[in-house]
C-alpha cells in the first residue's frame, strides 16, 4: 500500500482550490457534497519506518479550505452531539471556508483546551465523524468532513503564529488546589481552576509532564513540542508544578489537604495497571507490557541509542497481541526500534478493531502484518529463558454477544507456532491501584475505577477525580471533558 | 532537584552519600526505595534502597555498588551537586513486629538494605541475629553498624579473609537445625543466587522467610509491569506489591533470568552472572 505524495497532493488541491473559490456563481450544497476528500500528507512510509518525525504532516491552508467546503452546515449538526465536549464544528468550520483561521480557533477554544491534541488522537471515526451528513450521504464514515484534520490545522495554524496569549487568571482568591497527574485530565482542571484565581500545584510521578501523551503515545503520532507548549501556556498563567512526586507514597492525599492546606484536590492518576494474558510463558525474556515498552522508547527515548542509558531490546520478529492504538503505536515503534518483522495478533477481524482507522493504515504501509482471527494460547522459551515463538489459536466468528459484537470462537486444533523474540502485550490497563490502596477513604467500583457523583466528587469530600482513573482505560477528550467538568465542581465548591 | 550532602567510599565499588530529601525523611518507612536519574533527558531510572534516614539533616542515605552504567555516574556525583531526578519512598514497608527470634542475613550490598530492616526488628523487642557474607574482607560494609544492633553477629567472607569461611547459608543452616536457635523468621537480602539458597536452606525447618527483590524497574508505581515475578502461582508488581515477598513461593529462576534481559547490551552483567555460577557451584559442592 502506498500514500499520494505531497507534490500529487499540491497538484490535484491547487485545481479543486480554483474551481472553489474563484467561481462566478455561488457554490451549490450538490457541488460541495462532490468535492473529493482531503488526503492528509503523510512523510513516505519507507523513510518514516526509521525516524520518529510525526507521520501525517497536516493540511495546507489550501487543503484546510477545501475540505471545509465539505461540510454543508447542517441545521441540526449531528457531529456536534458526537463530541464529547461539543465543539461548535459547523462553526469553526465556517470560519476556515471564510479564511478566518483565528475566528475558528476561537470557536473550537470555548469548548475545548487541547484541540492540537484531539485533532490528532481523537477516534474521530466513532464520535465527530460517525454521523456526519456529508459521510452519510456517500453511506461511507471515512469521508465523512475531516474534522479532526481542520481542529488541528487551526491550532496548528495558532501555535505557528506564535500569538497565542494564556488566558487571563482572576485576582488571587487564597485557595489552594492541588492536582494529581499531570494527562489531559490534569492539565484540563488546572488550566480551568487556576482561570478562577486559585492557586494551583500539580503534582507527577514521573519527571516529564503529560502522562500518557508523553510515554504513551509516540512522538510520530504526536510530537512532544506540542504537549510542551500546553504546559508552558500553564505555567504562564501561574500554576506550579512538582515533578518526580508520588502522591499516596511522598505524601498521603489526604496530607496534601490536613498537612499542606489544599482546600481541594483532583485526582487524574490514569489507568496504567498493564494487563496481561495469563498464559504460560509470560514471564520470559523478551515478554513486555506495551507501557513498559513504550516508556522506555519515548519517556526514557530509547530510540537515541546514542544518548539514552535505558537499554531497549534489540528484536527482529515481534508480535503485539492487541487491537487498540496502544498495539498500533507498539508495533510501530517496534519497527522504528529497528525489527523486521512485526505483527498484530488479534482475535476478531479487522472490522471489530478499536484503533483509529488512520492508525491501521499507517501501520499497514509501514509493514507492519496482521494476523486476524488468531490468538496467543503460549509463549515458548529457550535455555536461557528467553522467548523463541509463540504458540497461537485460530479463531471464528460466531453469534453477536452482548456487545453487540461478534464472538470469536476457538477453532480447536487449529494450533500453529509463530517464530519470535519479543511478545507485546497490548490488551489494555486496569486503574492504577496506588492512590485508592494507600487511601482507604475513597470508594471505588470492583474493577478499581474511583467512584465519583455526577459532579466529579469522590466519597470524600473536597477530593474529585476523572479521567482514565474513573472511566477505566478511555480517550484524551473523554478525559478532558471529564477534567472540565470537575474544575467546574471545584470551582463551585470554592466559593 | 536534591542535593548531595556527603559522599563516601565504603569498599573498592561501593559508595554511600546522604542526599537532601526532606519530604522522603517525612513519609519513608523500613525496607522502601527511592528512584533516582543521573540525567533527566536521557538517564535511565534505577532504585535504590533508603539504607537510613536523618531527620535533622532532612537527608535519606544511599549506599550502592557500581555495577553498570547509571551507579558508575553516580558515583562521579560529588558532594554539592544536585541529582536531578529522585523519587519515592516507594514500595511497602517491611512488616515489622515482635517475631521473637529473626535472623537477617546481608549478602554484599545487600547489608545496605538490610541495615534499617534489622534496626527496627530490634526496636520491635526481637533477639536479632545478623549474618554477613561477603567475597572477602574488603567487600565488608556496615559491619559496625550492624555490630551495634544485633544481639549476635556472624560473618563469612568466599576466601576466609574474615570471619568464617563459606557461604551464609552454612551458619543459617545451623541455627535452624538447633531448636535452641531456630528462628521465628529470617529476612535475607543480597544477590537473587544468594536468597534462593537461602530461601531453600529454611525450607525442610519451615521457617518463614523474606526475601527483598531486585528487580528491573522503570517507573516504580505499577504502570509498567517490567518488576514482576512470579510468586506462588501469582505474578506479583515487585514496585507496589513488594520488594518483600515470601521467599519459599519467589520463582527465583525466573526472576534471575528477567534481570539479565539485557545482557549483552549492558556488558556489565557478564560480571554478575558469573559471580551468580560461581555462587551456584560452591553450593554444589558443599552438597
Ligand atoms: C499507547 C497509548 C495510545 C493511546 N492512543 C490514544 C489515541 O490515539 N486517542 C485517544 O484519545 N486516546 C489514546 N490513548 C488513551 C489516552 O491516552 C488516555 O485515555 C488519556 O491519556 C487518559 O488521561 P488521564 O488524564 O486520565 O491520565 P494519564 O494520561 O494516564 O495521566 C496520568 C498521570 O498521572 C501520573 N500519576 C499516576 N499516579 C500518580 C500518583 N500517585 N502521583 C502523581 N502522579 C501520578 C502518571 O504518571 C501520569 O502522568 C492511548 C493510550 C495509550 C497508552
Ligand atoms: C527495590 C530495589 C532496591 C535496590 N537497592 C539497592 C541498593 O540499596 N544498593 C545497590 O547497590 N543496588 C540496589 N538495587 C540494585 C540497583 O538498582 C542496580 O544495581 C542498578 O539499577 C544498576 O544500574 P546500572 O545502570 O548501574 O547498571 P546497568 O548498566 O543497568 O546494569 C548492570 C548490571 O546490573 C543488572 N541490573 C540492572 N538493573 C538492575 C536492578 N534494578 N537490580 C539489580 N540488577 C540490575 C543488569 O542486569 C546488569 O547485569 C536495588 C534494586 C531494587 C529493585
Ligand atoms: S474534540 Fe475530538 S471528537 Fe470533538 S470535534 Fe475535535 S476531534 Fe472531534
Ligand atoms: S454533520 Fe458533517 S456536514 Fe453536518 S455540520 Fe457537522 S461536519 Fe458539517
Ligand atoms: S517498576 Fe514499573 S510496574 Fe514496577
Amino acid at each position: 500500500m502506498s500514500h499520494p505524495s505531497q507534490a500529487e497532493i499540491n497538484e490535484q488541491v491547487k485545481i479543486l482550490f480554483d474551481e472553489i473559490f474563484n467561481r462566478e456563481t455561488p457554490i451549490t450544497k450538490k457541488q460541495q457534497l462532490a468535492i473529493p476528500p482531503q488526503m492528509m500528507p503523510a512523510q513516505d512510509e519507507n523513510i518514516r519506518r526509521h525516524n520518529l518525525d510525526e507521520v501525517a504532516v497536516g493540511y495546507s491552508a489550501e487543503q484546510a479550505r477545501v475540505e471545509a467546503m465539505r461540510c454543508i452546515q447542517c441545521a441540526k449538526p449531528a457531529c456536534i452531539a458526537d463530541c464529547p465536549v461539543e465543539i461548535n464544528i459547523p462553526g469553526f468550520i465556517k470560519h476556515i471556508a471564510d479564511n478566518d483561521f483565528q475566528s475558528a480557533i476561537d470557536v473550537i477554544k470555548e469548548t475545548s483546551l487541547l484541540p492540537s491534541i484531539c485533532g490528532r488522537v481523537c477516534p474521530q471515526e466513532t464520535q465527530c465523524q460517525l454521523h456526519c451528513a456529508t459521510g452519510k450521504f456517500y453511506k461511507d464514515v471515512d469521508k465523512a468532513v475531516a474534522i479532526g484534520r481542520l481542529e488541528r490545522f487551526v491550532a496548528d495554524w495558532e501555535r505557528e503564529q506564535g500569538t497565542i496569549t494564556p488566558p487571563e487568571a482572576k485576582p488571587e482568591t487564597g485557595k489552594k488546589v492541588a492536582i494529581v497527574g499531570s494527562g489531559p485530565a490534569g492539565l484540563v482542571v488546572a488550566a480551568d481552576v487556576r482561570r478562577e484565581g486559585h492557586d494551583v500545584t500539580l503534582f507527577e510521578a514521573f519527571h516529564k509532564l503529560g502522562g500518557v501523551m508523553r510515554y504513551g503515545i509516540p512522538e510520530f503520532r504526536l510530537p512532544n513540542t506540542i504537549i510542551d507548549q500546553e504546559v508552558s501556556t500553564l505555567t504562564k498563567m501561574g500554576v506550579k508544578f512538582q515533578k518526580n512526586y508520588v502522591v499516596g507514597r511522598t505524601r498521603k492525599l489526604l496530607d496534601l489537604m490536613k498537612k499542606d492546606g489544599f482546600d481541594s484536590v483532583f485526582i487524574g492518576t490514569g489507568a496504567g495497571l498493564p494487563m496481561f494474558m495469563g498464559i504460560e510463558g509470560e514471564n520470559l525474556v523478551g515478554v513486555f507490557s506495551a507501557n513498559e515498552y513504550l516508556t522506555r522508547a519515548n519517556l526514557m527515548k530509547a530510540y537515541d541509542e546514542e544518548n539514552s542509558a535505558t537499554p531497549f531490546y534489540h528484536s527482529k520478529n515481534v508480535a503485539v497481541l492487541g487491537g487498540g492504538n496502544v498495539a498500533m503505536d507498539s508495533a510501530r515503534m517496534a519497527l522504528r526500534l529497528g525489527a523486521e518483522n512485526v505483527y498484530v495478533v488479534y482475535r476478531r477481524t479487522e472490522k471489530e478493531m478499536p484503533a483509529r482507522v488512520e492508525e491501521v493504515e499507517h501501520a499497514k504501509e509501514e509493514g507492519v502484518q496482521f494476523l486476524f482471527l488468531q490468538n496467543a494460547k503460549s509463549i515458548k522459551g529457550n535455555d536461557n529463558s528467553r522467548v523463541s515463538g509463540m504458540e497461537c489459536l485460530r479463531y471464528e466468528l460466531g453469534e453477536p454477544d452482548a456487545s453487540g459484537r461478534r464472538r470469536p470462537i476457538v477453532i480447536e486444533g487449529s494450533e500453529f507456532m509463530l517464530d519470535l523474540d519479543t511478545v507485546i502485550v497490548a490488551i489494555g490497563n486496569g486503574s492504577n491501584p496506588l492512590v485508592s490502596q494507600t487511601t482507604p477513604e475513597l470508594d471505588v467500583n470492583k474493577w478499581g475505577n474511583l467512584i465519583v457523583d455526577e459532579k466529579m466528587k469522590t466519597s470524600v469530600d473536597g477530593v474529585y477525580a476523572g479521567g482514565d482513573i474513573v472511566l477505566g482505560a478511555a480517550t484524551v477528550i473523554l478525559a478532558m471533558g471529564e477534567g472540565r467538568k470537575a474544575a467546574a465542581a471545584i470551582n463551585e465548591h470554592l466559593t | 532537584m536534591a542535593k548531595i550532602l556527603h559522599k563516601e567510599k565504603l569498599s573498592a565499588d561501593v559508595y554511600l552519600m546522604r542526599v537532601h530529601a526532606p519530604l522522603i525523611v517525612e513519609e519513608r518507612k523500613a525496607g522502601q526505595f527511592i528512584i533516582l536519574q543521573t540525567d533527566e533527558e536521557f538517564g535511565e531510572r534505577i532504585p535504590l534502597t533508603i539504607a537510613d534516614a536523618n531527620e535533622d539533616e532532612g537527608s535519606i542515605t544511599l549506599i550502592f555498588q557500581v555495577v553498570g552504567k547509571t551507579t558508575t555516574e553516580l558515583s562521579q556525583f560529588n558532594v554539592g551537586d544536585d541529582l536531578p531526578v529522585l523519587v519515592g519512598p516507594l514500595g511497602k514497608p517491611t512488616h515489622i513486629e515482635n517475631f521473637g527470634k529473626v535472623v537477617c542475613v546481608g549478602g554484599g550490598i545487600g547489608v545496605a538494605p538490610l541495615h534499617p530492616i534489622a534496626q527496627a526488628l530490634r526496636a520491635a523487642g526481637n533477639e536479632v541475629t545478623t549474618i554477613i557474607g561477603a567475597r572477602n574482607k574488603e567487600l565488608i560494609i556496615l559491619e559496625d553498624e550492624m555490630r551495634a544492633i544485633a544481639d549476635n553477629l556472624i560473618i563469612c567472607t568466599d576466601d576466609g579473609s574474615f570471619g568464617r569461611k563459606g557461604l551464609v547459608t552454612a551458619p543459617l543452616k545451623e541455627l535452624c537445625e538447633n531448636e535452641a536457635t531456630k528462628p521465628d523468621m529470617v529476612i535475607a537480602i543480597g544477590p537473587p543466587i544468594m536468597m534462593k539458597f537461602c530461601s531453600l536452606t529454611t525450607k525442610p525447618y519451615g521457617v518463614f522467610t523474606q526475601v527483598s527483590l531486585n528487580t528491573i524497574m522503570v517507573d516504580g508505581t505499577g504502570m509498567c509491569g517490567g518488576c514482576r515475578v512470579n510468586v506462588g502461582s501469582d505474578v506479583k508488581f515487585v514496585c507496589v506489591d513488594g520488594p518483600e515477598f515470601d521467599g519459599h513461593l519467589v520463582n527465583f529462576d525466573n526472576m534471575m533470568a528477567r534481570l539479565s534481559s539485557y545482557k549483552g547490551i549492558e556488558t556489565e552483567s557478564l560480571h554478575k552472572c558469573n559471580v551468580d555460577k560461581e555462587f551456584e557451584a560452591k553450593v554444589e559442592e558443599k552438597k
